[in-house]
């Protein structure tokens, strides 16, 4: 079966939500939309207090060429524009909507039929996918519109539909997956003729067996796309140990995937958009996992954009008592929470909630020059010796290792038999250096 | 017998060894003025960068090839270690205002509640790109203690009380390490006065009145109220927040007594 080369671990999969249906989150009372929701500029809003909104309307324009808009996901009133808090407790410029009692005042747009859609110029479609605001859905919420805008002199060969979901605990895609094969497969046709590449492959871990028997049902339609099984090792779905895996190509370091003619996107991003491209439908909303041990109600949610991560965790039955730590995105590269008040954006995949008695950090010790860590690390780095150069604050030193290639995973630190914060400040290291740039 | 063969052969090998050392001293030696070592020995030697210079040795080879000592100063000496290293260029010391690290920020545990437990890494830095802090208040100090570290004066200390830093103020040089080392931007350089305390606004908090005043007790909410009573218009506002120019600053106190928050702050408690 295909997998990287180097490095990877095994953490246990922790996914209780498996196999569960998705479902719809009730609109909140108050909806916040953070106008930074996609890494680049911040967007600008183009709505005032008072402003009546219907849902899908533009509320905030893209503040650069990477930046993307954002849509309203509700009918509603906008109250104010104020600051909310990051799932980590910063400020950030967001526009807080009242919804309106009934929500039956939407735009209808009829969608496209199959021969309008093939008769969009790849040109057209980049338009739609940057107008509807998507971004990368896997997490890191790069612009779509960006990436799919092939630059002068590059080849798209190989479009790559990221339907690993390596992250332990998170259900997200599997369950898109698994209900919507059809569009997923029609989204990727799409990115495949908007960046003119010839073929197209969905790569997906062997643990969702029902996501890759539906999602090989609906590939046989499209002759250009097929699906390839991985095996399940963390983290798979790495942007350049996925390219490695199905294509044997390698990313060179500092670069982009378009050097190796690869598109890398995922199935929640090919879905958006074919819903935006099929249903005139902008990016409101996403498939979500909440999850965690104590939940009474865990499960796959439809979450609309800006809906209160409290709203979240009471739907999947409220905070249960032994809670000790609340994850934004999956248990390995996703961040803890510190306040329920903050609000699910475009590149939330998941709320997990960990017991009190998993969450405290292993008190560290003195590395014992095990190795284990270089082993691990699937891009070749020597976490220990990095950490050592953080900590001495030797900022260049750490560069001429390399740590710029860091993709964070968290492997080094989690296999670390010792407990040391390798991760923390291989983080901080890389801070530095982009601030000396 | 052997034994003199032994002592003849080293002593020949240690002989031809001196002759080439020197030979090597001669040919590949560096002429450097001799003063520059004279100063290195009065200087500190803790190449805190305090100076403006990369350190100890580059302010000594400056003050070597100087014309005047004026901007020349090192932050860790006395007027009177100044004075000597003067001496030794043979110019007159120019002398530079005394300055102090301060802390803007007076938050203990009392005045603002932890919401939250941080088990990570104990580093300020780490912390800070992490996330918002265990309070409420995301402008605050995060009490791990980099400037302490960072301080080659040992002038800070951790306070057991409030755990807040603590800037000894006949350590504290005014090099300015800490002031690029706390990743929240929360130690100024302000000037030490012989006749009179420094005043300074010790809070960091730019968020809107109303919410920085649930975030910490000792908050600064941009009154203006210290604005208005104070005689030489020394407090500037600027998002939600007071600072005061110390170049207007006479040490009045009105200030500190006006401020409903007590944000405003001074280094003697008799005023």
């Amino acid at each position: 079966m295909k997998t990287f080369r180097k490095g990877g671990i095994h953490p246990p999969e922790y996914k209780l939500t498996a196999g569960r249906p998705i479902v719809g989150v009730p609109v909140p009372s108050e909806i916040r939309i953070m106008l930074s929701q996609c890494i680049g500029t911040p967007s600008r809003p183009v709505v005032k207090a008072g402003d009546h909104v219907v849902a899908g309307q533009m509320i905030a324009e893209a503040g650069g060429f990477v930046g993307a808009p954002l849509h309203s996901p509700v009918c509603g009133t906008v109250k104010k524009l104020e600051p909310t808090r990051t799932p980590q407790g910063i400020w950030q410029d967001s526009i807080v909507i009242v919804p309106d009692e009934t929500q039956e005042d939407a735009i209808q747009a009829t969608p496209r039929d199959e021969d309008e859609i093939m008769a969009l110029s790849p040109e057209e479609i980049v338009a739609i996918v940057g107008e509807a605001g998507i971004v990368g859905l896997g997490g890191a919420t790069f612009p779509t519109r960006v990436k799919l805008s092939v630059p002068k002199g590059k080849k798209a060969r190989t479009v790559i539909i990221n339907g690993a979901e390596c992250e332990p605990c998170l259900t997200c895609d599997d369950a898109l997956m698994r209900t919507e094969a059809q569009a997923i497969v029609k989204g990727a046709f799409l990115i495949m003729k908007a960046t003119g590449a010839p073929e197209g492959i969905i790569g997906i871990e062997e643990n969702k067996p029902e996501a890759i028997a539906a999602m090989e049902a609906a590939a046989k339609t499209v002759p250009a796309i097929s699906v390839c099984k991985l095996k399940k090792k963390y983290p798979q779905g790495g942007e350049k140990q996925l390219i490695y895996a199905l294509t044997g190509r390698i990313v060179p370091a500092g670069t982009l995937p378009i050097e190796t003619g690869c598109i890398v996107d995922n199935v929640a991003t090919a879905f958006a958009v074919y819903d935006a491209v099929r249903n005139r439908r902008p990016l409101t909303e996403r498939i979500v996992t909440v999850t965690g041990p104590g939940l009474s109600n865990p499960g796959n949610f439809l979450v609309k954009n800006g809906t209160p991560l409290s709203a979240l965790i009471d739907f999947a039955g409220g905070l249960p008592e032994e809670a000790g730590k609340i994850i934004a995105g999956g248990p390995m590269m996703g961040r803890a929470v510190s306040t329920l008040d903050s609000t699910a954006t475009k590149g939330l995949s998941g709320l997990v909630v960990v017991p009190a008695d998993m969450a405290e950090r292993k008190p560290s010790g003195p590395c014992i020059r095990c190795a284990r860590c270089v082993s691990a690390c699937p891009m070749g780095l020597e976490p220990y010796l990095l950490m050592l150069q953080a900590e001495n604050r030797v900022w260049d030193d750490m560069s001429a290792h390399g740590v710029m290639n860091c993709l964070e995973c968290g492997c080094c630190s989690y296999i670390c038999p010792a407990s040391r914060p390798l991760l923390d400040y291989i983080k901080l290291g890389k801070q530095e250096l982009r601030k000396k740039k | 017998m052997e034994i003199t063969v032994s002592i003849i052969v080293l002593g020949v090998i240690g002989v031809l060894a001196a002759v080439l050392l020197y030979l090597a001293a001669k040919k590949f030696h560096v002429s450097e003025d001799p003063r520059i070592g004279e100063i290195e020995e009065i200087l500190p030697g803790a190449n805190c960068g305090g100076c403006g210079f990369s350190g100890c040795h580059a302010f000594a080879v400056e003050c070597a090839g100087a014309s005047s000592m004026d901007g020349l100063n090192c932050t860790g000496l006395t007027a009177e270690g100044m004075k000597k290293i003067a001496d030794i260029v043979g110019l007159t010391p120019v002398a530079a205002e005394r300055k102090v690290a301060v802390l803007r920020c007076s938050a203990s545990c009392e005045n603002r509640d932890l919401r939250n437990h941080y088990d990570g890494v104990r580093s300020c830095a780490i912390e800070a790109a992490l996330y918002q802090g265990e309070s409420d208040c995301i402008y605050g100090c995060l009490a791990c203690g980099d400037c302490v570290a960072a301080c080659p004066f040992g002038a800070m200390t951790i306070s057991s009380g409030d755990s807040l830093p603590r800037i000894d103020l006949e350590k504290c040089t005014g090099c300015g390490k800490c002031v690029e080392t706390c990743p929240r931007g929360l130690c100024e350089l302000v000037p030490l006065h012989a006749d009179r305390p420094m005043v300074w606004v010790a809070c960091a908090n730019r968020d809107r009145g109303p919410v920085a005043m649930k975030e910490c007790g000792v908050a600064c909410i941009g009154c203006t109220k210290c604005r208005k009573v104070c005689p030489v218009e020394a407090p500037e506002i600027s998002s939600f927040l007071a600072h005061i120019d110390q170049s207007k600053c006479t040490s009045c106190g009105e200030c500190v007594k006006a401020c409903p928050r007590h944000s405003i702050v001074t280094s003697s408690s008799q005023l």
